[in-house]
């Protein structure tokens, strides 16, 4: 599985891996939104929490038909349903290269973004908090997804209709979260959930992709 | 060492394309399945390695021992051709890189991405991962195709020296290999006779 965990990850960094294209689009999100709301400080401070986490969730989105897809498509996910791993850790091992790729780079990009949208000083460090913990739960249900329409040629749109509604709870927590923080609340609740919902993806995630491959490789 | 195959019926899609395929094999024996285009060699090759579910029939075998090869040569345009191998043997748990690099004439590519080889060249990749993967089960999908006359020679050769030292093979093509432990199956005595509905919706799948 480290074999299949270093290979991803050299991939990504590879010609053609997409490693830039989550961050890049991270990058233009957020730094568009001042262009299109206005030059109001206090407006934007508002929407800071809100914006980064759709932001980050996006971009996430962008790169998940990459996890299942390019092996499907040059025999080597067949070779892998064959080979000694276990489905399940090959989906756990694909799902945890994606995060390194996507969830850790944005997580890092998201505290200078934070203050082009001129982010409270005391919201950093729950922003930094609820993305490191939250974004492995976007990468692991996004396996799922990934999963689930590996059969599909440009599967993207139905890849992003069934991914969106699971992402949902991982958002309001993630965002909450960091906006309790600004307001001056204590944001452990929202976190604590937030990193139960991490936990319930990461465990459960990998046997359900598991399975879908299966269907799917058939 | 052993695979028993007992009235194997497969589907592709919702059509039945073979019927009671029946054949056993022990170590050292190598079964070279011929048809025409269509008959279902890599349905059942499929089967046989577990992708794809017979639809009735058993099926004995180890699946912890198959090393399977498709159409696609599962190789990764990105990387190197050492890349590729050390990668496959870290999956199979093997360390035999540099050897599988030399027996198949790599060793002048080893270093070149997989991007710039010729068909046969990656197809030779793709076959060297079998010897790689240390598994005594082979299940190849026309091993021979785009491959000139020496690397189709260094083939069959592989492929005996792997049925000679005990393992079992089971490969699809259409040339005449040589191979001397070699037995054929003809997939089109197996042909279903009457046109089965395998609608999984008439099955009560659903």
């Amino acid at each position: 599985m480290l074999a299949l965990f270093t290979r991803d990850l050299k991939l990504a960094f590879r010609s053609g891996g997409g490693f830039g294209l989550a961050l890049a689009f991270f990058l233009i999100v957020v730094m568009f939104v001042p262009f299109g709301v206005g030059s109001d400080l206090t407006l934007l401070a508002r929407i800071a929490p809100g914006i980064l986490w759709i932001g980050a969730l996006l971009a996430c989105l962008l790169s998940l038909d990459r996890i299942f897809q390019l092996d499907h498509e040059d025999g080597t996910l067949d070779v892998l349903a064959t080979s000694p791993l276990p489905l399940s850790g090959i989906t756990a091992a694909k799902a945890t290269a994606h995060w390194v790729t996507t969830g850790l780079p944005l997580t890092l990009a998201a505290i200078p973004l934070g203050y082009l949208l001129n982010l409270p000083e005391p919201a950093y460090i729950w922003l930094f908090a609820s993305l490191a913990i939250g974004t492995p739960a976007l990468s692991f249900i996004g396996a799922f997804g990934a999963a689930v329409t590996v059969g599909i040629k440009r599967g993207g749109l139905l890849l992003s209709l069934l991914v969106l509604p699971l992402y949902i709870p991982t958002l309001i927590f993630g965002a909450v979260s960091v906006t309790k923080s600004v307001d001056g609340l204590n944001p452990l609740p929202s976190l604590i959930l937030l990193a139960g919902l991490t936990l319930f993806s990461v465990v459960l995630m990998p046997f359900a992709s598991a399975l879908a491959l299966k269907a799917n490789l058939n | 060492m052993t695979i028993k195959a007992t009235n194997i019926c497969c589907s592709r899609g919702p059509r039945q394309v073979l019927q009671d395929v029946c054949f056993s094999l022990t170590s050292g024996d190598c079964l070279i399945l011929r048809g025409p285009n269509g008959v279902g060699k890599s349905t059942l090759l499929r089967v046989l390695a577990g992708l794809s579910q017979q639809s009735s029939g058993t099926l004995e075998l180890d699946h912890e021992e198959i090393a399977y090869s498709g159409h696609l040569d599962a190789v990764k345009f990105q990387l190197t051709i050492a890349e590729n191998l050390s990668f496959w043997a870290g999956v199979y748990g093997t360390d035999t890189t540099a050897q599988v690099i030399a027996h198949f004439g790599l060793n002048d590519l080893a270093d070149r991405y997989a991007a710039n080889l010729s068909a046969g060249q990656k197809r030779r990749l793709g076959l060297a991962r079998m010897t790689l993967s240390n598994r005594k089960i082979w299940l190849m999908d026309e091993p021979t195709t785009s491959l000139d006359a020496e690397h189709t020679g260094l083939i069959a050769q592989s492929i005996s020296d792997h049925c000679f030292a005990g393992g079992i093979a089971v490969l699809s093509t259409h040339l005449d290999l040589d191979i001397p432990s070699a037995k054929t199956l003809d997939l089109l005595q197996f042909i279903p006779t009457k046109d089965t509905n395998t609608s999984i919706f008439l099955q009560g799948s659903f």
